[in-house]
């Protein structure tokens, strides 16, 4: 990793990948280590997101850190109008290390610039938030025992969801086949597609979810098609109900196939694939522990 | 006089200076508001909708006594990105300079994604420019594309 910082998952080489999912594999062996006694990290959650910050701050206790920071950004400085600068800065003076999670793209970058103290990303608005990233690449490794030379298939908002492009990125070193199923209006975006071209990376486009497809695939990462990203409702209302997973669609996939989701599901997975044993979201979420207490490690330079 | 002589003499001639030529009409003030000229004291002729066989009409800027630092000059590559640099010395033109697009942009570029932090925070924007051809360019903070059409000039 360039810097000790960690802002975005594009930032990290193959080797970055692989030792940090090393050192989560080892975590999930043993999550309790002291690694961080004496140490305080700040979560600055300038935009609340229950999940990831109880994710965060158990892999700081677990780590043996004290926790400081705040869940609401209407209780604190910037609601009065400091700048996102002064307040990196004063809590610069208390903490080894920023959680931070704002609803404007690039703060952690501008953040990790204006600071000498490590910034984590937690999700900045619609851009990156790489912890995600690397709990997705661990629940890939640790299901399939491998990371290369997989089929993946994306299910649903390909257009905005911010997971899927980095997981194209972060998967990008591993020779995938990418399978992009969604409708029109929420397509994978040129961008996207132009960066696996540069990098030979195979990908088919589908607008139908098949059970075709699903029988190809190790693994189904599904997303959520929302409303709000429709202009026109009555698209919505055609496409609303055929991205979605029910357990009979599986029945012919593959034996190591598991299905991933970010998370919150809406109705995108039905309830009856839960009782699959290929139902993974769950687990995966748990991996979000050991990934995210490998990232802290790698970011303060703890070597394991 | 000659003819050659007369349209020479359309604009002062400069001793010492750079003459900014082939400046597109519409882009004129933008590129003196870029380069700061109203803050200079030095000497600035300033003509617009001169003839030219190359373009049609064409804007010219002279400057006395200033020659500008490489990175300066370079920005006005976003929006006039055909201008001729004169390097006068001595009533001699002793350099011709083009101007090229630098690697990256500097409190320059507007970001036109409203969630951007740079919209909201006191702060330089930074662009890299992706695509020189093109003229794209990317926020280094969201991470938005921008292509030339749609760059704002802060």
């Amino acid at each position: 990793m360039k810097s000790k910082s960690l802002v975005s998952i594009d930032q990290c080489s193959k080797e970055d990948i692989l030792r940090i999912l090393d050192n989560a594999r080892k975590f999930e062996e043993n999550p309790n280590r002291n690694l961080l006694e004496g140490k305080v990290a700040a979560t600055l959650f300038f935009e609340p997101s229950t999940r990831t910050r109880l994710s965060f701050e158990t892999a700081i206790n677990r780590l043996g850190g004290k926790v400081i920071g705040f869940q609401d950004a209407s209780t604190t400085s910037s609601s009065k109008g400091e700048t996102l600068k002064d307040t990196i800065l004063m809590v610069s003076n208390y903490a080894d290390l920023i959680v931070m999670r704002h609803h404007l793209e690039g703060a952690a970058k501008y953040a990790s610039e204006v600071t000498d103290i490590s910034i984590i990303n937690a999700g900045d608005g619609a851009n990156q938030h790489p912890s995600q990233t690397m709990l997705d690449l661990y629940s890939i490794q640790k299901t399939q025992g491998k990371l290369t030379d997989l089929t993946i298939t994306m299910v649903g908002d390909l257009k905005y969801g911010r997971t899927v492009h980095s997981l194209i990125s972060g998967m990008s070193h591993f020779n995938p086949t990418f399978h992009f199923v969604a409708p029109d209006e929420l397509r994978m975006p040129d961008e996207y597609k132009l960066f696996c071209d540069k990098h030979n990376i195979k990908y088919y486009e589908h607008t139908a979810f098949s059970e075709d497809v699903i029988n190809e695939s190790d693994i189904l990462y599904m997303t959520r098609v929302q409303r709000e990203r429709f202009t026109d409702l009555e698209e919505y209302q055609k496409v609303k109900n055929v991205y979605i997973l029910k357990k009979k669609m599986l029945d012919n996939s593959r034996e190591n196939l598991r299905v991933l989701h970010p998370l919150p599901r809406v109705n995108e997975i039905a309830y009856d694939v839960d009782d699959s044993p290929k139902a993974y979201f769950i687990q995966q979420a748990r991996n979000g522990l050991f990934a995210r207490q490998a990232i802290i490690c790698e970011v303060l330079g703890i070597t394991l | 006089m000659s003819a050659q002589k007369k349209k020479e003499l359309q604009v002062a001639a400069l001793e010492n200076g750079t003459a900014i030529d082939h400046i597109p009409p519409c882009q004129l003030f933008k590129v003196a508001d870029m380069l700061n000229l109203k803050e200079l004291k030095n000497t600035i002729t300033i003509g617009n909708n001169f003839h030219s066989k190359k373009m049609g009409t064409k804007g010219i800027i002279k400057i006395s006594d200033k020659f500008f630092e490489e990175d300066v000059i370079n920005r006005i590559a976003l929006i006039a990105p055909n201008v001729v640099l004169n390097i006068i010395r001595d009533y001699e033109v002793v350099e011709k300079k083009t101007v090229t697009l630098p690697d990256e942009l500097v409190g320059l570029v507007k970001c036109n994604n409203p969630k951007c932090i740079t919209n909201n925070e006191p702060m330089p924007t930074r662009f890299d420019v992706i695509d020189n051809e093109s003229g794209t360019v990317k926020c280094r903070y969201c991470e938005r594309k921008i292509n030339k059409e749609d760059i704002i000039i802060l």
